[in-house]
């Protein structure tokens, strides 16, 4: 284990934050999410791997219901999943998302997309929220591009604008799903290095992504799936160097080979 | 040379042209974006009553609609909005409420291809901010999908003016009555029908510029 996360489990607290219970899901005949355990307590950085389909982006987009499930149970923070309205609004708001394809709203300034959710859904008042705003753009590194719009950005400006609307609404748990995989190269560390230091500030984060470098230093857990399932579940260390299934030897090997 | 229009009111007609106009493109362009809201809505009785309403009202000839609000709604079920002594205004604001509820079926179908070119990212993540159904829909989608159906929504504007002489069909004293009026007194047809045309051209023409320029102006970078 590395020296980043044993620091990350001393300020952990042992309470669970999100709890999946026997989850499936169909889509149609595809049986996409099957028997589905995870616990991730509040502080914890989970990193999701597996080959393409098997289920990451399902699972991520199941824990704040943008999908919904077939059977089981998925409570955040002690209370189940509501099914619609209200409260399912409200959930969501606790749970901070940020897709692959950033998805800033396209006729927004880079500013108006922070303050969007804190004064619609957290009826924060306007000033207050273009001030926290603000701060939040500083700390991402694009303070400076709060005027301009989604498409005026590199892609890897346009993803910590994402990340910093997400963390605008004060979210208990975020969830990251292949944030760099949309990026040229040259935009990746920018981006990891802005996830790196909010693991390090506390923040319980479920992470799909491939980047090695990343699980290592942030992560306190792999978790790697396979069609559906749950395969395996590990330290990065104990993951990267000594993995048990031969699903995930074999993945690494082409992840590794290239 | 244009003598004969000495005792007509031609603005006075393409006035009353305009008013149907702006009041019916109003009424269409809430009606329709109510529509466009239900056949998007994930209640299936909204989306079921949306569809229906469209491809009836929009497969029924608009002479029969505006007939049907006049001595339908009119004679036989007495509404009068608001001004049952007083003709004129009356058959003005059925003609509006006709007209109005004809067009929304266009609008809705422009503002429903628009909202399919909206990127499903766009809704899921403002769904995943806490935004509700209906903020998600009037704060996020529904303004990118306008800004990219302001070409067709110029169309269906366009069409509506000309439409609204379908309301001399109930005698709304507005452009087209008055011409065949002035057609029947007057030995000067080519000329009144000239005349008449060019009115239309005059107030559609410009509509179409300005929205075309609006439209570039807004469009949505991606
Ligand atoms: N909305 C959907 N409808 C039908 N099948 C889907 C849908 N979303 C994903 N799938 C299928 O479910 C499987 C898992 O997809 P996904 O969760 O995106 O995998 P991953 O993120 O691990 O690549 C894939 O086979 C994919 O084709
Ligand atoms: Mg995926």
């Amino acid at each position: 284990m590395t020296e980043v996360s044993v620091a990350k489990e001393s300020v952990a607290a042992t309470d669970d934050l999100v709890v999946l219970k026997d989850v499936n899901k169909h889509f149609g005949a595809l049986h996409v999410l099957q028997d589905i355990d995870l616990t991730i307590a509040r502080g914890e950085v989970v990193v999701v791997i597996g080959p393409s389909g098997s289920g990451k982006s399902t699972l991520c987009r199941t824990i704040n219901r943008l999908e919904t499930i077939d059977s089981g149970s998925i409570t955040i923070d002690g209370k189940p999943l509501p099914a619609e309205g209200k409260g399912l609004a409200r959930l969501r708001a606790d749970v901070g998302m940020v897709f692959q394809s950033f998805n800033l709203f396209a006729h927004k300034t880079v500013l108006e997309n922070v303050v969007l959710g804190q004064v619609k859904v957290r009826k924060a008042d306007k000033a207050k929220a273009e001030e926290k705003a603000r701060a939040l753009l500083d700390r991402v590194g694009v303070g400076t591009q709060a005027d301009k719009y989604p498409a005026q950005l590199s892609g890897g400006q346009q993803q910590r604008v994402a990340i910093a609307r997400a963390l605008a609404m004060d979210p208990k748990v975020m969830l990251f799903d292949e944030p760099t995989s949309a990026l040229d190269p040259e935009m990746i560390n920018e981006v990891l290095e802005v996830m790196q230091q909010l693991a390090r500030d506390g923040m319980t984060m479920i992470v799909v992504t491939h980047e090695m470098g990343f699980a290592r230093s942030a992560a306190n857990r792999v978790v790697f799936m396979a069609d559906g399932r749950i395969v395996e579940e590990a330290t990065p260390d104990q993951f990267f160097s000594n993995p048990r299934s031969d699903r995930a030897k074999d993945f690494l090997s082409k992840i590794l080979h290239h | 040379m244009f003598d004969f229009l000495e005792g007509y009111d031609v603005l006075g007609a393409f006035w009353t042209t305009v008013q149907l106009t702006l009041l019916s493109a109003v009424g269409s362009l809430v009606l329709g974006t109510l529509l466009a809201a239900m056949r998007v809505s994930p209640v299936p009785l909204m989306r079921g009553f949306g569809a229906a309403y469209v491809n009836i009202v929009r497969n029924i000839p608009l002479t029969v609609i505006i007939v049907f609000t006049s001595l339908g709604l009119s004679n036989i079920f007495g509404v009068a909005l608001g001004a049952a002594d007083d003709f004129d205004t009356k058959f003005f604001r059925l003609a509006v409420l006709g007209l109005s509820a004809y067009t929304a079926t266009f609008v809705c179908e422009a503002l429903r291809s628009g909202i399919n070119t909206v990127p499903v990212g766009q809704a899921e993540a403002a769904r995943a901010l806490g935004l509700s159904f209906t903020q998600v829909l009037t704060l996020i989608v529904l303004p990118q999908a306008f800004r990219t159906v302001i070409g067709p929504l110029t169309n269906v504007l366009i069409a509506l003016t000309k439409n609204t002489t379908v309301a001399a069909a109930i005698g709304v004293a507005e452009a087209a009555l008055l011409m065949k009026e002035m057609i029947e007194n007057e030995a000067q047809l080519l000329l009144i029908a000239t005349i008449f045309a060019l009115g239309f051209v005059v107030l559609t023409l410009p509509t179409g510029l300005l929205l075309g320029w609006l439209g570039k102006r807004l469009a949505v970078k991606r």
